[in-house]
C-alpha cells in the first residue's frame, strides 16, 4: 500500500504538471566503507566521488543539470550498507547508486536496487556480483580471475609450465587462490607446491623453502594483499630462491616497493592498472589522458597518492556520467539502458565495453604486465 | 639438514615475536592475575611511534627509546584512567576493561597514524646470515636476544628484587601486601609501566620483522596469549618457551606437514599440554589455603 502510495504521487503530481523544476536536479547515491576494515578501500573511494562531483558541477553538471551526491557510510557492514541502499532509494530517491567497497556490501545493495530498478554499480571484486548477469548490476573493478589470467598468459610466453602458489588464507588471498587453480590448466601450466599463510605471519621460509624443493618448479606465484606479500618477497631474497616472483594486483602500490624493499623486490613481477604508472604510459595510450587527470586532481586535493581504488569509483562515476548524458534523461530505466550500451570509454582501471551480457565490460588489456626495476615500475609488453 | 635449519630458523624467528609479546603478559598478571588483552597494542604502539619519530629525523635508537617512554606512558594512563576506577571489581571485569582499552587505542592509532602498513630499517642490514645452506636474517637474532634479555631481567626481578617480591605479595593478597607496607597502588601502576614497556620493546624489535600497522595488535596479543599460555601464565620461563615453542611447532608443521594445518596443528598442541598440565609447562600449582 505504501509502496503503491509512494509511485503514484509522484507520477501523479508528475501528470498534472505540478513537480517543480528544483527536483529535476541528478541524484547519485553512493554506499562506501569509509571507515571500518575495509576503510583503506572505501576511504579512496568516498573521496573521489566527492571531488569528481565537485568538479562536474563546477563545470556545469550533466546536461545543464547539477548533480547532488548523498554518501552514507556503511563501516564494511553489509547489513547497514542494505539499509542505506533502502535509505537511498526511498528515501533520497536517487537515480543510481554506486558502492559498496566490499563484496558482501554489494551483494547486499544489488538485492535492494534490483528489487527496486534501480542503477547500481559495485566497487567490489569479486564475479558473483555480475554473474550470472542481473539486469541493474554492474561492476568496475577487474576480478582476481582475470589477474590469474594475465599472470599465466605472461608465464606462458616464457615457458614456465611448473609453478609454486603460496597464498595467504585472508579473503582476497584465498578467493585469488581457487580462481588460479580453477584457471591454470587453461595455459598448460601445472601447480607442483600449494602453500598458505596467515596473514600476520612473520616469517614465510618455511613454505618457500618447501616451494623451493618441489620438482621442477620454474616459477612462484604469491596471491596476498597487505604485509603478507611484502615478508614473501624478502624472505624470497633471504633465501637467494633464483626463480621470478610474480605477485597479485593486491600489492600494486608504491608502498609495496618500499615495505618490501628495493633489493627484495627487484625483478618481482605482477600485474597493476594503467593509474599506477601514469607516467609510463605511451602517448598514444587512451587511458593516459585519464588517469593523469584523475592522478593530477586528486594528488592536488587530497596531498595523498591516488590508489586502484580509488579509481575504481572514478571509472564509475565516468560511467554513470557518460550513460546519464547520452540517454539525455535521469530515469532509472533509461540509465540503465545506457550502461548497457557504454562503448570504449576510457577509464582508469580499463577500457569498458558493456554489453547485456557482460556488465563488467573489461577485458585483460585492462591489466599491464608491470616489472619492478631499481625500485621503480616498467611495463613488461 | 639444510631444509631442517631452515624450518627451525624460520621457527625460532616466529617464535621470538611470540616469545616476547607473551613475556610482556607477565608483570601485569602477577601484580593483579588480570590478563591484560591491550597487550598487543602496546606491541602496536612501540613499532608505530618509532617509526613516526625515525620518519621525523631522529636516530633510530632515540626513536626507540621514545617510543617505549611513551608507551609506558600511556600504559599508566590506562591503569590511572581505566583500571584503578574500578578497583574492587573482579579480575574478568578487569579483563573485559583491557578488551575494551584495546579496542580504543586501536581506534586511536587508526585516526592518528593512518591506516597504512610501516615499517623502518632492520638494525644491522637486510643481508641473512648463511649456516650450513639455511639463512636466518640478524633481526630475527636480535629479537631472539631481545627475549632472551627480557626474560633474564624479569626472572632476576621476581626472585631477587625487593620490588619484584612486592609485585608477587600484591597479587597474591592485596590487603595483607598493604598490612605490610606495600604501596599495591603505585605497584599496580609500575606493572603497567613496566608491561607496556616490554611491549613496546618488543614492537621496536620485531616491526622490522613482521612490519605494523594499526591493527596489528590483537593478532599479536592472542599468538602472545598462546604461547603464556602454553608455557604458564605469569612465569618469565614459561613465557619465553612457550612462545618459542609455539613458533617452532608451527614452522615445523608448515615443513613437514603442510602449511594449511600450522594454525591447527599448534593449537591442538596447546590443547593436549593444558589437558594434561592445566597450569602450562612451567606453571606453579595454586594452592589456596583456607
Amino acid at each position: 500500500m505504501i509502496k503503491t502510495l509512494t509511485t503514484t504521487v509522484p507520477a501523479a503530481l508528475i501528470a498534472l504538471g505540478l513537480a517543480s523544476t528544483a527536483q529535476a536536479e541528478i541524484k547519485i547515491g553512493a554506499s562506501i566503507s569509509a571507515t571500518g576494515p575495509a576503510a583503506f578501500l572505501g576511504d579512496p573511494e568516498a573521496k573521489t566521488l566527492e571531488m569528481l562531483v565537485e568538479e562536474l558541477n563546477a563545470k556545469g553538471g550533466i546536461n545543464g543539470e547539477q548533480v547532488e551526491l548523498v554518501l552514507y557510510d556503511d563501516g564494511g557492514d553489509a547489513n547497514k550498507a542494505r539499509t542505506f541502499a533502502t535509505r537511498l532509494i526511498e528515501d533520497d530517491e536517487v537515480q543510481a547508486i554506486i558502492g559498496g567497497t566490499t563484496t558482501g556490501a554489494s551483494m547486499s545493495i544489488l538485492a535492494v536496487a534490483e528489487d527496486a530498478e534501480v542503477p547500481f554499480i559495485s566497487l567490489a571484486g569479486a564475479i558473483d556480483i555480475i554473474q550470472p548477469v542481473k539486469p541493474n548490476t554492474f561492476k568496475t573493478p577487474h576480478t582476481d580471475r582475470m589477474a590469474c589470467q594475465k599472470i599465466f598468459e605472461d608465464m606462458k610466453k616464457q615457458n614456465i609450465t611448473k609453478i609454486g602458489l603460496i597464498s595467504g588464507t585472508d579473503g582476497f588471498g584465498a578467493s585469488m587462490q581457487a580462481q588460479c587453480k580453477d584457471v591454470v590448466g587453461e595455459y598448460g601450466i601445472e601447480i607442483v607446491a600449494d602453500e598458505t599463510y596467515d596473514p600476520k605471519d612473520a616469517d614465510m621460509t618455511a613454505q618457500l623453502t618447501k616451494i623451493r624443493n618441489a620438482a621442477g618448479v620454474q616459477a612462484v606465484l604469491n596471491p596476498g594483499f597487505g604485509q603478507g606479500p611484502s615478508i614473501v618477497t624478502r624472505n624470497y631474497k633471504q633465501l637467494a630462491i633464483d626463480l621470478p616472483l610474480y605477485q597479485s594486483h593486491g600489492v600494486a602500490s608504491d608502498g609495496f616497493i618500499e615495505l618490501a624493499g628495493k633489493d627484495a623486490a627487484e625483478g618481482v613481477r605482477l600485474p597493476g592498472t594503467a593509474l599506477l604508472v601514469a607516467e609510463l604510459l605511451a602517448d598514444g595510450d587512451a587511458q593516459k589522458p585519464v588517469v593523469s587527470a584523475y592522478k593530477a586532481a586528486y594528488e592536488a586535493k587530497y596531498k595523498t597518492p591516488v590508489s586502484t581504488f580509488g579509481g575504481y569509483a572514478h571509472d564509475g562515476f565516468a560511467l554513470l556520467v557518460d550513460a546519464i548524458t547520452r540517454a539525455g534523461s535521469s530515469e532509472p530505466a533509461a540509465i540503465r539502458e545506457a550502461l548497457e550500451g557504454v562503448k570504449g570509454l576510457a577509464g582508469t582501471t580499463g577500457i569498458y565495453t558493456m554489453t547485456a551480457e557482460d556488465h563488467l565490460g573489461l577485458d585483460l588489456t585492462a591489466f599491464r604486465m608491470l616489472e619492478i626495476k631499481d625500485g621503480d615500475w616498467t611495463i613488461v609488453e | 639438514m639444510s631444509e631442517f635449519l631452515q624450518f627451525l630458523f624460520s621457527g625460532l624467528t616466529v617464535g621470538a615475536v611470540y616469545a616476547l609479546v607473551a613475556l610482556g603478559f607477565t608483570i601485569i598478571y602477577n601484580a593483579s592475575g588480570v590478563v591484560n588483552f591491550a597487550q598487543g597494542e602496546f606491541v602496536m604502539l612501540g613499532g608505530m611511534i618509532t617509526v613516526f619519530a625515525h620518519a621525523a629525523g631522529l636516530p633510530l635508537p632515540l626513536a626507540a627509546l621514545i617510543a617505549i617512554a611513551a608507551t609506558a606512558a600511556i600504559g599508566v594512563a590506562l591503569n590511572k584512567l581505566a583500571i584503578e576506577p574500578a578497583r574492587g571489581a573482579p579480575v574478568v571485569t578487569l579483563i573485559i576493561i583491557t578488551i575494551g582499552a584495546s579496542i580504543f587505542i586501536r581506534g586511536a592509532a587508526q585516526l592518528i597514524f593512518g591506516k597504512q602498513i610501516h615499517t623502518f630499517p632492520a638494525f644491522s642490514g637486510d643481508d641473512p646470515i648463511h649456516v650450513m645452506g639455511a639463512t636466518i636474517l640478524t633481526q630475527s637474532l636480535w629479537a631472539i636476544g631481545g627475549a632472551a634479555a627480557v626474560f633474564v631481567a624479569l626472572w632476576l626481578f621476581f626472585t631477587r628484587t625487593i620490588l619484584g617480591r612486592a609485585v608477587l605479595a600484591t597479587s597474591n593478597n592485596r590487603l595483607a601486601a598493604q598490612l605490610v607496607g606495600i604501596n599495591t597502588d603505585f605497584i599496580m601502576t609500575l606493572s603497567f609501566a613496566l608491561s607496556a614497556g616490554i611491549g613496546a620493546f618488543a614492537g621496536v624489535l620485531i616491526t622490522p620483522i613482521t612490519m605494523t600497522s594499526y591493527d596489528v595488535g590483537l593478532g599479536l596479543a592472542l599468538k602472545g596469549f598462546a604461547g603464556a599460555m602454553l608455557g604458564g601464565m605469569g612465569n618469565p620461563k614459561g613465557a619465553f618457551a612457550g612462545g618459542l615453542l609455539l613458533g617452532l611447532f608451527e614452522a615445523m608443521t608448515a615443513g613437514y606437514l603442510s602449511s594449511q594445518y600450522k594454525e591447527a596443528a599448534a593449537f591442538v598442541v596447546i590443547l593436549a599440554v593444558l589437558f594434561f598440565m592445566p597450569q602450562g609447562l612451567f606453571g606453579q600449582k595454586s594452592t589456596d589455603r583456607v
